[in-house]
């Protein structure tokens, strides 16, 4: 068992707590800098998609886990941004300008997706910004002369400094930056002032709105930090796919989005990374063991859709703080070992089931 | 003569066919402990509702020092100097008691979301300062034990505290405390008595508060109001309001039954 004896205020404030965390996150960072190394080059694509998906959990995780708004046009957010970044490096655009314009284009998109959150809560948001994103698709779908309609838009690869980001590892690794530096941002917004009152209105809007918290511009901070997050993972995932059309940014994909950090732990930023992995992880697991399934169940169409509906369904019965919250509960039992109880979490399932997405 | 430190002119509320509150005056002068009484449903908490601007009312005016309340958003109280507590504790429950505590402290914030999203130098200073303001109200009401658990996890009476810490996070000169004593334990109640005369002694603020028990409202109040039906029915000293026969009736029912229970009591 580890305790942790603070003798400074620094030291809640601190980005590592104590000297582990800074050893596993550097082995990590270590293994993930070294992965081109070892791994294929299918692999490293993959791995540049999780990194991508990564921008989107994490951001999605601050609106939804840590905000309490839900949205379901997080796909129509990437979409702008993958298109923007399309349309801009297409034209001649420097990577980085295009990556920005992608970022603030969302944004601005984000705040008025956003706009429900300040009359309407839960499932009702959702249906909101549901709407707003099958608009948002169909205006792509639509605006043929920039966006190539439903005909697609084919996309340069990266192109920085006159160096080509193509493929392979330094495609890897500019996603890997992007991937850190989203993952960075949004911890620092969870340390500090705003970072709470996006949890206080989570919480308890009324309370939040008595100490001062002004809702209408932290929800609307939120939208646009979220959307501004998965716009700049959509101009990253349009280089990645070099090919983009509107069925790619369907409704579909902004509930897979929403079922990435439900899956992965509502209210933790770990999880947000975890539900990246498993959303990409999951096909490959499929195809892994599709040969060894009966003709009739590998050859059924919609295979994937089920399983991560049941896996879903199987969280949020099971284990409501996802992937996030079977790992906490393993870590705290070998730490506690042989003091574990059964029952521990069990104040968190309940909340989990009834209050988050309120 | 100046205006007085608050006042309510004729303040009302309406709920559908329910006058909740029904033109209620009152003024509180600064550094006093002023609490309102009444049956349940009397329209206390309404009233607190409209001073925070959780409600709208249909009439009247709230005024804190010479400034109208009653034309500003519900999150620019707080920046006012008016904080609460609420009747049915309404804590951030899925935070530490340290990050409610420092959420009581957001208008004081003088960071922006840009700077803080790349935690600079000056955000990391601002989060210590914040710290150790908000620590002095941790050493004040002994929730030290507290500091790094869930809100969730916290028995009732630890919650009630946390709450009165974060409403002084906010640095207020005006505490509301709506029903401070419910469900607290005799020890805990005393507590309770002790931080409410520290408050207002030590921190100069002023105290509006709802409250039942009657051994702490005579302890702790200056003046009393006691409410029946969204009317205010008597105002003064405690025992004087206290003894008032509308209140009794108020409380008991009609004049007959409350001396029928007096007699019966002795
Ligand atoms: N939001 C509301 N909608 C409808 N009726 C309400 C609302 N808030 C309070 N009331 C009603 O107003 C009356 C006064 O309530 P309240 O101020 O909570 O009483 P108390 O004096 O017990 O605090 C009650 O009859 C209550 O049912
Ligand atoms: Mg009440």
């Amino acid at each position: 068992m580890r305790f942790i004896f603070k003798t400074r205020y620094e030291q809640d404030i601190e980005l590592f707590q104590h000297g582990g965390k800074v050893f596993w996150y550097g082995l990590l960072m270590a293994v993930l800098l070294v992965a081109p190394v070892f791994v294929s080059p299918y692999v490293l694509t993959q791995l540049s998609q999780v990194c991508i998906y990564a921008i989107v959990a994490v951001g999605l995780m601050l609106l939804a886990g840590f905000t309490g708004q839900l949205s379901l046009g997080h796909a129509a957010f990437m979409a702008v941004g993958a298109y923007t970044q399309g349309v801009l490096v297409t034209a001649g655009v420097p990577f980085f300008v295009g990556i920005v314009a992608a970022a603030l284009f969302a944004a601005a998109v984000g705040v008025i997706v956003g706009l429900p959150a300040l009359r309407v809560k839960g499932l009702y948001l959702g249906i909101a910004t549901l709407a707003f994103g099958t608009i948002i698709e169909e205006i792509i779908a639509r605006a043929e002369h920039v966006t190539g309609g439903n005909a697609g838009l084919m996309v340069p690869p990266v192109n920085l400094f006159g160096w080509r980001f193509a493929d392979g590892p330094s495609f890897y690794y500019l996603c890997l930056a992007f991937a850190v530096a989203a993952t960075l941002i949004v911890i620092n917004i969870l340390r500090s002032p705003t970072g709470r009152a996006f949890v206080a209105i989570r919480d308890s809007e009324i309370s939040a709105q008595s100490m001062g918290v002004n809702l209408a511009f932290y929800k609307t901070l939120s939208f646009a930090i979220s959307a501004a997050f998965a716009g700049v993972a959509g101009g990253l995932y349009a280089h990645n796919i070099r090919f983009l059309s509107p069925d790619q940014f369907t409704v579909v994909q902004s509930i897979e989005l929403v079922m990435m950090v439900v899956i992965g732990g509502l209210g933790s930023v770990h999880g947000a990374i975890y539900g990246a992995a498993f959303l990409i992880a999951l096909p490959q697991m499929i195809n892994a063991v599709k040969p060894f399934l009966p003709l009739f169940l590998s050859e059924a169409t919609g295979l994937q859709p089920t399983v991560f509906g049941a896996v879903l369904i199987l969280v949020v019965l099971f284990e409501p703080l996802g992937i996030y919250g079977a790992w906490l509960k393993t870590r705290t039992y070998f730490d506690l070992f042989p003091f574990y109880r059964q029952g521990m979490f069990r104040r968190q399932k309940a909340f989990q089931k009834s209050d988050r997405l309120k | 003569m100046s205006a007085p430190f608050f006042q309510a002119e004729g303040i009302s509320v309406q709920f559908g066919g329910l006058k909740a509150v029904d033109g209620v005056s009152f003024h509180v002068d600064k550094g006093e402990v002023f609490t309102i009484i009444g049956p349940n449903g009397a329209g206390k908490t309404t009233v607190f509702n409209i001073i925070s601007r959780i409600y709208n009312p249909t009439a009247g005016r709230i005024m804190l020092e010479g400034q109208e309340v009653t034309k500003l958003p519900a999150h620019r109280i707080a920046g006012l100097g008016i904080a609460r507590t609420f009747q049915n504790i309404e804590l951030f429950e899925h935070a530490t008691v340290l990050q409610n505590l420092l959420i009581g402290a957001h208008v004081h914030r003088t960071t922006n979301p840009l700077a803080e999203a790349l935690f600079l130098p000056s955000v990391k200073r601002a989060e210590v300062a914040l710290r150790e303001r908000v620590e002095e109200v941790i050493d004040l009401l002994d929730l030290a034990v507290h500091r790094d658990a869930m809100v969730a996890g916290l028995p009732y009476g630890a919650r009630k505290v946390v709450e009165l810490g974060r409403a002084l996070c906010t640095r207020p000169k005006l505490l509301l405390l709506d029903e401070p004593s419910s469900g607290l334990n005799v020890e805990e109640t005393e507590d309770m008595a002790f931080w409410i005369e520290d408050i207002t002694r030590d921190l100069g603020i002023t105290v509006i508060m709802v409250e039942h028990d009657m051994t702490l409202v005579s302890r702790v109040s200056d003046r009393v109001m006691a409410m029946n039906q969204g009317r205010v029915l008597a105002m003064g000293q405690p025992a004087e309001v206290q003894r008032h026969p509308a209140v009794v009736e108020a409380y008991i029912g009609t004049p007959a039954a409350a001396a029928e229970l007096e007699r019966a009591a002795s």
